[in-house]
């Protein structure tokens, strides 16, 4: 993707904030979800995310639309992987973390009293950076989740939908007895997606998914992304400015401040992040001035 | 080199070619002298090691086994003591009753050791001051003489708040007290050996803690587990001194039962029968410890083969 450079005049806005054109929903939707949702998926105002006193992510502001892929970018340190984790309460597991402002989903606030971490992961789901499958069969990593969801439905037929989506199907679907781990690491990791898809998750968080991946297998997890916006929202942290540009429809920046928290600088459409960013950093960044 | 095809064989490239062979040549000639001495220094104590602990172990079994024999039958087996008889003395109760003690050790320890571990690497808190006092607590247990818990067994197992009097219950209790500490930290080390990325993909699932704990964790940790628990049973079967204190007898011809009546285990009835003045006693002595070789080496075995089932590799 090219981009090209302008001279600025004038100063760049520090904190630029777009409004978000908020996506209407297409037709392709799972049946359990209520018919008629017009508002944002997700719904971030102010948040910040802490360990201990030390202020990881400084008051992020933004909105996530359904079925759309969003890629979070930034130079490292500056807090996405933690903004990301915000968004299905897996800070919840470090005993110091703790959230100021509030994360909307589909209206409710995430981390309201009466709202069940387990509950909210099993609509939320997460592929981590390095692929982790369980130490078990092909077939029961997939299974484990509906399993322990107490997901009504023949297992097997979970399993094998899971796969398919996965684009893992075909490799197989004759060795589902075999062990995870003996797959490659793109196998492995598209392994993890079917892991996460076989719970029927609204939203996928995807944690640099292609960072341990060789430049083939990267290619077929994008392509599958692209397959899998269809029916989910996903939301994608990654180092590669070029798998953002490929992927996504709306990209957020996030930089590091004096005080070493990450804030957001910029989001917005891809294809204008990419080529016509508003604030002066976030062209230097995409432009390989720093980062 | 010459006909190699690739390279062009001009002067200048045979020439490098030698350079470079004789660069490697010279480099992979060798360590120098005392390199080489230390390093045979270093393996030959190593083999050392490993041959006075091979020894000693095939000199307790060859010595067992030779001054045994001779009264290594059924009879042995499934006859009462007697201090009278020796030719047809047996370790009939003394063996019921290794079984039902180290059946109680087992059935107690499993449990309560792999909870206490999965609590104190799952759910306690590291940060409080009082979990760190249980954790050191644990590890100084560990070392604890046994005679202690002999005499904590009598105290309040057999006489004080429990009151069980001197049965088979009461040794079943005092010995799962003695090496809770050892599967405790076994446990421990072997569940927090389990990768973290394992218990973050199965939470993200939405799975609940204990369905991680129960689903992943634990299965992942068995092999660790079971290396535990063999350890600690193969202590409980051999211990008498705080049996003695107990009420295992050195002399009984009833069969045992867990609730009343007198009991003996076989490491206190070789200790009496080891005792006697008699010759024959002495050879029915070693026979016993034949047999409880055999019990230890029939338990661990089976949690071998029960650790392999689980072996899993990361």
């Amino acid at each position: 993707m090219n981009v090209e450079l302008r001279e600025r005049v004038g100063s760049a806005e520090h904190e630029s904030q777009r409004g978000v054109a908020l996506r209407l929903m297409s037709d392709t939707q799972s049946p359990d979800r209520a018919p008629d949702e017009r508002e944002a998926v997700f719904d971030l105002a102010g948040v910040s995310c802490y360990y201990g006193s030390f202020r990881a992510v400084k008051d992020v502001t933004l909105d996530i639309g359904r079925n759309s892929i969003t890629a979070i970018i930034g130079p490292s340190g500056t807090g996405k992987s933690t903004l990301l984790r915000a968004f299905n309460r897996m800070n919840d597991l470090i005993p110091t973390a703790r959230l100021e402002g509030t994360i909307r989903y589909h209206g409710i606030d995430l981390y309201g009293r009466s709202v069940d971490a387990v509950e909210v992961r099993r609509r939320i789901g997460m592929v981590f950076q390095k692929p982790n499958p369980f130490p078990k069969s092909i077939y029961e990593n997939v299974a484990f989740g509906p399993r322990v969801g107490g997901m009504k439905g023949n297992l097997d037929e979970i399993v094998e939908g899971s796969l398919r989506r996965a684009a893992l199907w075909d490799e197989v679907k004759d060795k589902l007895k075999t062990s995870g781990l003996a797959l490659s690491g793109g196998q492995q990791q598209r392994l993890c997606i079917a892991r996460a898809i076989a719970v029927s998750p609204d939203v996928i968080l995807m944690d640099e998914p292609c960072s341990a991946l060789d430049p083939v297998a990267t290619l077929r997890i994008e392509q599958l992304m692209m397959e899998l916006k269809e029916n989910y929202t996903i939301i994608i942290v990654t180092h590669n400015m070029q798998q953002a540009a490929r992927v996504s429809e709306e990209t957020v920046f996030l930089t590091m401040d004096e005080d070493r928290a990450g804030y957001l600088v910029e989001r917005g459409p891809t294809a204008q992040i990419f080529t016509n960013p508003v604030n002066r950093l976030t062209e230097d960044y995409v432009s390989g001035r720093f980062g | 080199m010459t006909a190699d095809p690739i390279i062009p064989s001009t002067g200048r490239t045979r020439l490098a070619a030698a350079g470079a062979r004789a660069v490697t040549e010279e480099a992979l000639r060798g360590g120098q002298t005392r390199d080489r001495l230390t390093s045979a220094l270093f393996l030959s104590m190593l083999l050392l090691g490993v041959s006075v602990a091979l020894l000693s172990l095939a000199a307790i079994l060859v010595w067992s086994i030779v001054e045994g024999a001779p009264r290594l039958d059924l009879k042995m087996i499934t006859n009462a003591p007697s201090t009278l008889r020796p030719h047809e003395a047996g370790f009939r109760t003394a063996l019921l009753g290794s079984l039902l003690v180290v059946g109680g050790v087992i059935a107690l320890v499993v449990p309560v050791g792999v909870g206490a571990a999965v609590y104190l690497e799952e759910y306690a808190n590291r940060g409080r001051w009082w979990n760190r006092l249980i954790e050191l607590n644990i590890q100084n247990l560990a070392g604890v003489p046994s005679i202690v818990f002999g005499i904590l067994g009598l105290a309040f197992i057999v006489r004080g708040p429990l009151s069980l009097g001197f049965v088979a219950a009461a040794g079943s209790l005092t010995l799962a007290l003695l090496v809770l500490p050892t599967v405790i930290i076994a446990a421990r080390e072997a569940i927090r050996a389990v990768p973290p990325s394992i218990r973050e993909g199965a939470l993200a699932l939405g799975a609940t803690r204990w369905q991680t704990i129960r689903r992943q964790v634990l299965p992942a940790a068995m092999p660790g587990v079971l290396t535990g628990i063999i350890l600690a049973v193969a202590r409980a079967t051999g211990e008498a001194a705080p049996l003695l204190l107990v009420g295992a007898v050195t002399f009984t011809t009833v069969n045992p039962s867990l609730f009343d009546g007198a009991y003996s285990t076989l490491p206190v009835q070789i200790f009496n029968y080891s005792n006697r003045p008699q010759a024959e006693f002495r050879v029915l002595a070693v026979a016993g410890v034949i047999v409880m070789l055999g019990l230890v080496l029939a338990m661990n075995s089976f949690a071998v083969w029960l650790r392999n089932r689980f072996e899993q590799s990361w």
